[in-house]
């Protein structure tokens, strides 16, 4: 579904990722781990097209390279990225956003969009699963809600939306034990035969909730190693600096 | 500020056509023969003439205002012709409308039948439609509303004009209440009787109307006693003239619990969006009187058109219990300025008032918001509560505030609260993420940002000013 291919990226001339080759498949979760400032966050912002990077190499998703797409065309083909640090938007109420998200997407893909009963339905539907209270869907968009809350709008929209394709960025960040196994659930009733996830993390919790098929170790913009859920287990024990050099 | 959004809030004025009809026009200049002319022409009583040449010698010794945050070249006011009036002609269909003035209505969208009232087409009782406006006039006159065009007022009410012309807007008040006063054409009267409300949105049939309404419009609206009533002033229509000044006075009177809400639409002409060249000078004086106990007035605007803005709709708020309100959406985009705000002067106990003003700003749009609160010695118990929030579109725009606060009673409760915030790349991004476009995302937050003042605006006002906020942001729409 996901092939980087000899990726190369760099900020103001600074490199950040030094040459990533990796392939994942409908129906895998990789994790990826690996110190702060290590390049996960820069790769995820790469694959979903935000502004500002020099990049060589390539990202084909669905066999098609996507580099020249912009983030809304990107994210209409499917893919979705909940964010480490959701962003607010002050007077624009959480139910008009998933609406307006959820049509763009019903139009690219040349359905008919939701009128605002239907949408109330399913949302309503959609915010159970998550174990969030109603009144959330009148708030403006993450203003005033704390870490958690902010990570499960991610998830409700997560949900919503229904992507081929999920990057978690840091979502189990910040999270208290209760709050993780909910996300946790959350992200296990999105999974699929046809859908994959690409969770970046520090943590071994969420992981174990999630059980990934391979796991992968970035070290200073490279994948220095990678392997299954044992390899979470020692790094746990054992830190990063084994992997260095 | 990425090219993105710069790209995204550029846009041509949608409305911007000019049409060339033959008019009857003084020549260019100001002087006393000239207000004697437009006195005669409109065939008003002495008390009138007597009145505009006493505002003229007063604007004579007044100074133009340089206190506002506005820059502009100044102007040459002999080299504006005051007095202007297209045309008249009995017509029997449209086919015999100028072509040019139809292709204006198609190009604003305007209906057949409300094309027809606005051609001034004899009204054929054969469209239904058309004899709604009939309907309407019977309907307001069965309830003893008068709803007239001024001049009108002038011939057929004038004891009434007499009683309440200036009384809320003096002559004197301020330089360009002083020169609308002196040489004004015409603009809407509306008179509602005591334990009257209104059956009506006093709104389409003004559009109607208004088509014949001059540059220095003069509005004068009286509630009598118990009476309600909702006016609403659309300028979405073509307003190009040669002459950019537009200083147009209103005046508003609530007597013993009487309600006036008064609604602005107003997109003018901004100026050319790349050079800023053109566009209209919108200086306007409006305030409003409650003058008995439990009668209130309310403000609402959406301002997004004019190159200058310069207009404080305020509430004199005299008798006790009285309300003020004021609910203000503006925005300026390109070259615009807008200097803007309200007044509210609380006399009378128990007086209430709230400001809700919402400013965006965008492009090298500069924005001022400047708002006085004043309580008077004898106003026990008053309270205000103050919000006003600035939003910036990119790093070129520029907003102020200037509230003004001045309390001379100390039972006053006073409650201020402002923030500015600016659409950042990563709220775009963000609405990118999940598949939303740039200037979707933009007119999504906007409109979140403004959604406090456009609940106010009555339901068909609100959709149009909630794409008037599209319109006026996107590059896409032009």
């Amino acid at each position: 579904m996901l092939e980087i291919k000899n990726l190369y990226v760099r900020i103001k001339k600074k490199e950040i990722i030094k040459g990533v080759d990796l392939t994942i498949n409908a129906g895998e979760l990789h994790a990826l781990m690996g110190r702060n400032g290590s390049g996960k966050s820069t790769l995820a912002h790469v694959i979903t097209g935000k502004d500002g990077y020099e990049i060589e190499g390539d990202i084909l998703f669905n066999g098609e390279s996507i580099l020249d797409k912009t983030p809304e065309e990107r994210a209409l083909d499917g893919i979705f990225m909940s964010f480490q640090y959701p962003v607010v938007i002050p007077g624009v109420k959480n139910i008009y956003f998933l609406k307006a998200a959820l049509n763009a997407r019903r139009k690219y893909k040349g359905e008919a969009e939701l009128d605002a009963m239907d949408f109330l339905t399913l949302i309503k539907a959609k915010i159970k699963q998550v174990g969030m209270d109603e009144s959330y869907l009148s708030r403006a968009v993450n203003d005033g809600f704390s870490g958690g809350e902010k990570k499960l709008n991610e998830i409700l929209q997560l949900l919503t939306l229904e992507p081929t394709f999920a990057i978690l960025d840091e979502t189990d960040s910040g999270l208290d034990i209760d709050a993780m196994k909910v996300i946790a659930n959350g992200i296990n009733e999105y999974r699929n035969g046809d859908r994959a996830i690409f969770a970046i993390t520090h943590y071994q919790r969420l992981l174990d909730y999630m059980k990934p098929d391979m796991v992968h170790v970035m070290i200073n913009g490279k994948i220095v190693k990678t392997g299954d859920i044992e390899l979470v287990h020692e790094l746990e024990a054992k830190g990063y600096s084994w992997l260095e050099n | 500020m990425s090219e993105v959004i710069e790209k995204a809030i550029e846009q041509d004025y949608k409305y911007g056509f000019v049409t060339d009809i033959e008019q009857d026009t003084l020549p260019p200049g100001l002087n006393d023969d000239v207000i004697r002319s437009i006195s005669a022409i409109k065939n008003e009583p002495d008390f009138m003439l007597e009145w505009r040449l006493k505002s003229y010698n007063q604007w004579l010794k007044m100074e133009e205002p340089t206190w506002a945050k506005v820059d502009y070249p100044k102007i040459d006011y002999q080299a504006i012709s005051y007095y202007s009036a297209p045309k008249k002609k009995e017509l029997k269909s449209l086919d015999e409308v100028d072509p040019e003035i139809l292709k204006t209505y198609n190009k604003l969208g305007i209906p057949l039948e409300e094309q027809k009232m606005l051609a001034g087409v004899a009204v054929d009782a054969v469209f239904d439609s058309v004899s709604v406006a009939t309907t309407f006039k019977e309907e307001l006159e069965k309830h003893g509303v008068i709803f007239c065009p001024f001049s009108e007022a002038v011939q057929n009410h004038p004891e009434l004009i007499k009683k309440y012309l200036g009384s809320v807007v003096p002559h004197t008040d301020n330089y360009f209440a002083a020169l609308n006063s002196a040489v004004f054409t015409d603009g809407s009267f509306v008179y509602i009787p005591k334990g009257v409300r209104c059956p009506m949105e006093l709104s389409t049939y003004f559009r109607i109307n208004a088509a014949n309404t001059g540059q220095f419009e003069r509005t004068l609206i009286i509630a009598d006693e118990d009476s309600y009533v909702s006016y609403l002033e659309g300028c979405t229509a073509p307003k190009r003239d040669e002459n950019q000044l537009h200083a147009a006075v209103v005046e508003l009177i609530a007597h013993k619990d009487a309600t006036i809400k008064y609604s602005t639409v107003q997109n003018w002409y901004p100026g050319d969006p790349k050079t800023g060249k053109g566009g209209i000078y919108n200086f306007v004086t409006k305030r409003g009187t409650c003058l008995e106990e439990n009668s209130k007035i309310s403000w609402t605007q959406v301002e997004t058109g004019s190159a200058i803005t310069w207009k404080y709709p305020s509430c004199i708020l005299k008798g006790d219990n009285s309300v003020g309100e004021f609910y203000s959406v503006a925005l300026t985009n390109n070259f615009q300025q807008a200097d803007t705000g309200t007044k509210m002067v609380h006399i009378g106990k128990n007086t209430k008032s709230t400001i809700i003003s919402k400013g965006i700003s965008a492009g090298k749009g500069r924005q001022t918001y400047r708002g006085a609160v004043k309580i008077m010695k004898n106003a026990d118990n008053s309270r205000n509560y103050s919000q006003c929030d600035s939003m910036l579109i990119g790093d070129k725009c520029k907003a102020y505030t200037f509230p003004y606060i001045e309390v001379r009673n100390s039972s006053a409760q006073m409650e201020h609260e402002a923030s500015t915030s600016s659409i950042g790349e990563d709220q775009i991004y963000y609405c990118n993420q999940r598949g939303i476009p740039t200037e979707d995302a933009i007119s999504l937050i906007v409109n979140g940002f403004c959604k406090e003042v456009f609940k106010e605006l009555p339901m068909e006002f609100a959709v149009e000013a909630q794409k008037l906020m599209e319109v006026s942001l996107e590059g896409s729409v032009g």
